[in-house]
């Protein structure tokens, strides 16, 4: 089977079950002994009444697709699950769900921990946040590249 | 026809909207420069990327421009 066919990537609009996702995505891969997965949702606090991510069309999701099929060139895997939301979010909602399932599940970690340092740093997502009722566009973090850095 | 321009992140707020039409020009130089100055220069931020029909551009591309192009402005990303 090809990474293409192995990888379930998705840009989605609207909210979305991670407990459902993460349930269907380990029944699609009975052979794998481990599944690694990340969730990123709205971090409460500071203020924060809701955040918006911004996409493009024609890049965004082709590099989330060009990501999962380098995380399977790099470790043996069954499977990979990337769901990205776009659009306006409240806190506590789901942005990222990121999972690996692997024959061994330091694989599975490892491609998890990879797609999500190039999630953060790399992929065409435009974010902002409204607090006290105005929006605010977020900088890139000077963590996000240092995590990236570490791959090498 | 008119060619689309695209301004992602906080080059929406510079240019009032996400999206605008514009006259054709022969260049993406000639495109930036028959906008207001205060987004020409906005544009022309050494970290802000081009696309051209959704394609990347390099530094040193250089497409010349048809009906109905559309051209994306990119700030720098803040990540998923």
């Amino acid at each position: 089977m090809n990474c293409e066919a192995r990888s379930d990537v998705r840009l989605v609009t609207a909210p979305f079950s991670q407990a459902d996702e993460l349930a269907a995505f380990a029944a699609r891969y009975p052979e794998a002994g481990g599944i690694v997965s990340f969730l990123g949702q709205v971090r409460a606090g500071d203020g924060v009444e809701a955040l918006e991510l911004q996409h493009y069309e024609p890049l965004t999701l082709p590099a989330m697709e060009e990501l999962a099929g380098r995380v399977h060139r790099r470790w043996r895997l069954d499977g990979m699950l990337v769901i990205h939301r776009s659009g306006a979010m409240a806190p506590g909602d789901p942005i990222v769900l990121v999972a690996a399932a692997a024959r061994h599940r330091r694989d599975a970690f490892a491609a998890a921990d990879f797609a999500m340092d190039h999630l953060k740093s790399e992929s065409w997502f435009w974010k902002r946040e409204k607090k006290d009722g105005a929006w605010r566009w977020i900088e890139p973090r000077e963590q996000d590249l240092e995590d990236i850095a570490r791959w090498g | 026809m008119p060619i689309d321009l695209i301004f992602l992140g906080r080059l929406e707020d510079v240019a009032g909207a996400g999206q605008r039409a514009a006259a054709l020009q022969p260049s993406v130089d000639a495109v930036i420069d028959s906008l207001e100055p205060e987004l020409a220069q906005a544009l022309r931020a050494p970290n802000v990327k081009l696309a051209v029909n959704g394609i990347l551009l390099r530094d040193t591309d250089a497409p010349v421009l048809r009906d109905g192009d559309e051209i994306a402005f990119l700030p720098p990303v803040s990540g998923g």
